[in-house]
């Protein structure tokens, strides 16, 4: 029997929701976004086209060259480090052993804390004079940095807090490790392959595509984080800037210096550096990820 | 049991079995593997404990601790459970009133948004799985690219369109875009309708359901997982949602719990409050945390589904 057919015009109905939303909050938005980034916007003034200016404005600002880096930086170090962590993770509580929803509720509990909260309670965990990392530190004789005061360790700062939401990349490897079969594993232990080839051969083909997911959804969140240092480092970002991230400036740019222009700059470039990063991902993926049944 | 072809040792034999049982590690495995299990729970599960212990001590052994961890226990011994409504009476500049109001404002916000993105998300999904019509799949497609878009770049153009429109300090630019679809929670949709057999639609089609019909009582309430995901993930999201509240709610009265958690820090960041912050943030956490005790499994399956299963 046939399946439903209809016109299009039926079909754009149904879809209506989804093509009203695009049109009106992200097709048309985008558009004049563009127009904004090429004009000088103070938003109680109409906008001034000024052409590229925000653009080679921002090619010489030191503070977005600052901000640009440490997101960078931040996103090079995350990104592996949260991939090996959650794969790492999710091969432990993937073990056949009793106690393993406990482990996998205690790893996922800490991603469902509102980030507010997650800023509120590692400000006082990285104080310097008073916080129990340090206490701890100087127990074992060793003198603590100043973590988020000091130019050097606001970036692992941060890296450590967005790793407290491992179980969240943790949870989807480990459905990606239940989807390969046993009966691979089995043949691999037939043919001689001990655990760190069955991990080579078996588990990280199989899980190639998860991670692929992955590291794309990592790339997009982490280079645009927000709320975490925006809070950490309050409106006080540190020695040098250590602790100003991208979206922080352009959010600043927008609602507290009013340079509308330039924070669209800002924020196509981002669009631009987003999409570039996920297509040279997604470039490299294709000799890298195996389909399996593909 | 079947015959064991030669050469093949008693060795391999044993392996084939723990195999096909599983593979239970061997005791010392066992030992490394519950070792490690042990410290990264432990190390994760810290934070929160260290923020419940110091949410109920004493003024006084907050304040201590904040200045020397000396003499601070990891065991409440003696729980100042005062500290809770002392917290949330001074959340804000009015007593009491700023509380209700942040938690009045944020569950409204999650209704409405949550109603919004399951009823126009399950519309697409459907559409998209189920009509066939010219233009489907490239539109498809070109939803699945919007996914990649950063919210940065159209975030100018809407702070303009909801000041025209006079929404600003307002709920509305939070709630009103939540109907009109959300590409990932569309494509989730789309996926689980498309599993559902053609006869069950066919048979009702039969019966004279129309395609709203059909939608309305026979996918709807097959798709409950899918429903449970969507509902929970945007519940989640703008409970704790911080970039949107700080763009467009501008009056105490206006805030939500996320927003008022850090006007709060903010205010009372200080040495002497840290047991009332805690507090707060702790009460803020409370209904995520029974979400996830009542919703655990749609958490896990919500994450993984589109990674796994698309």
């Amino acid at each position: 029997m046939a399946v439903s057919r209809t016109s299009l015009g039926v079909g754009l109905l149904w879809i209506a929701p989804w093509w009203l939303g695009f049109m009106m909050f992200l097709a048309i938005p985008l558009g004049i976004s563009f127009y904004i980034s090429l004009s000088e916007y103070p938003l109680l003034q109409p906008p001034l086209f000024v052409g590229a200016a925000n653009y080679s404005t921002l090619a010489v600002d030191p503070v977005f060259h600052k901000v640009l880096y440490n997101t960078l930086l931040f996103s090079a170090a995350f990104i592996p480090l949260s991939t090996a962590a959650a794969i790492a993770l999710a091969i432990l509580v993937n073990q056949r052993l009793p106690g393993q929803p406990f482990f996998r509720a205690c790893i996922f509990a800490p991603t469902i804390v509102p980030l507010v909260a997650t800023a509120v309670v590692w400000m006082r965990l990285f104080n310097p004079e008073t916080g129990p990392i340090n206490e701890t530190m100087a127990a074992a004789g060793i003198d603590g940095p100043l973590w988020l005061a000091s130019p050097r360790w606001a970036i692992p700062s941060l890296v450590f807090v967005s790793l407290w939401g491992v179980g969240s990349p943790m949870v989807i490897y480990l459905a990606g490790l239940q989807e390969i079969p046993e009966t691979l594993y089995e043949a691999a232990r037939l043919d001689g392959a001990n655990s760190v080839g069955r991990f080579r051969h078996v588990t990280l083909p199989g899980l190639s595509p998860v991670i692929l997911f992955n590291v794309v959804m990592a790339i997009i969140n982490a280079l645009q984080i927000f709320a975490l240092p925006y809070i950490l480092w309050d409106t006080d970002p540190g020695p040098e800037r250590a602790g100003y991230f991208y979206t922080s400036y352009l959010f600043d740019n927008a609602f507290r210096f009013l340079k509308f222009g330039y924070a669209s700059a800002m924020g196509w470039i981002q669009l631009l550096l987003i999409l570039g990063l996920t297509a040279f991902v997604f470039a490299v993926s294709r000799r890298t990820v195996y389909y399996r049944g593909a | 049991m079947t015959r064991q072809p030669t050469g093949y040792t008693r060795a391999q034999a044993a392996v084939a079995r723990r195999a096909r049982a599983g593979q239970a590690p061997s005791a010392t495995s066992q030992f490394f593997i519950y070792a490690a299990l042990t410290i990264g729970a432990a190390l994760l599960l810290f934070p929160l404990w260290w923020m419940i212990v110091v949410s109920l001590s004493s003024p006084l052994d907050a304040a201590r601790a904040a200045v020397s961890a000396e003499g601070f226990s990891l065991i409440p011994t003696d729980p100042h459970w005062g500290n809770y409504p002392a917290a949330l009476e001074a959340m804000g500049a009015r007593k009491w009133e700023s509380f209700y109001d942040a938690l009045a404002n944020t569950i409204v916000l999650c209704t409405l948004t949550v109603i919004g993105q399951v009823l126009s998300c399950s519309l697409c999904g459907y559409a998209f799985a189920r009509l066939r019509f010219r233009g489907r799949e490239p539109l498809f497609i070109l939803m699945l690219a919007t996914m990649m878009l950063p919210a940065q770049v159209t975030m100018i153009p809407l702070f303009i369109l909801f000041r025209t429109l006079g929404w600003i300090n307002s709920l509305a630019p939070l709630i009103v875009p939540t109907f009109f679809g959300n590409a990932f929670y569309i494509f989730m949709f789309r996926q689980f309708f498309a599993q559902i057999p053609e006869a069950l639609v066919e048979a009702a089609r039969i019966d004279g359901c129309g395609y709203l019909g059909v939608w309305a009582r026979i996918m709807l309430p097959l798709c409950r997982p899918v429903i449970a995901i969507t509902a929970i993930f945007t519940f989640m999201f703008f409970w704790n949602d911080f970039l949107g509240p700080l763009i467009y709610l501008q009056s105490e009265e206006k805030y939500t719990l996320a927003v008022a958690l850090n006007s709060f820090r903010n205010q009372y960041g200080g040495v002497n409050e840290v047991h009332q912050l805690m507090a707060a943030s702790i009460v803020t956490i409370i209904p995520c945390v029974a979400l996830f005790f009542v919703a655990q499994r749609h958490f896990v399956g919500g994450l993984s589904l589109g990674a796994v299963k698309g």
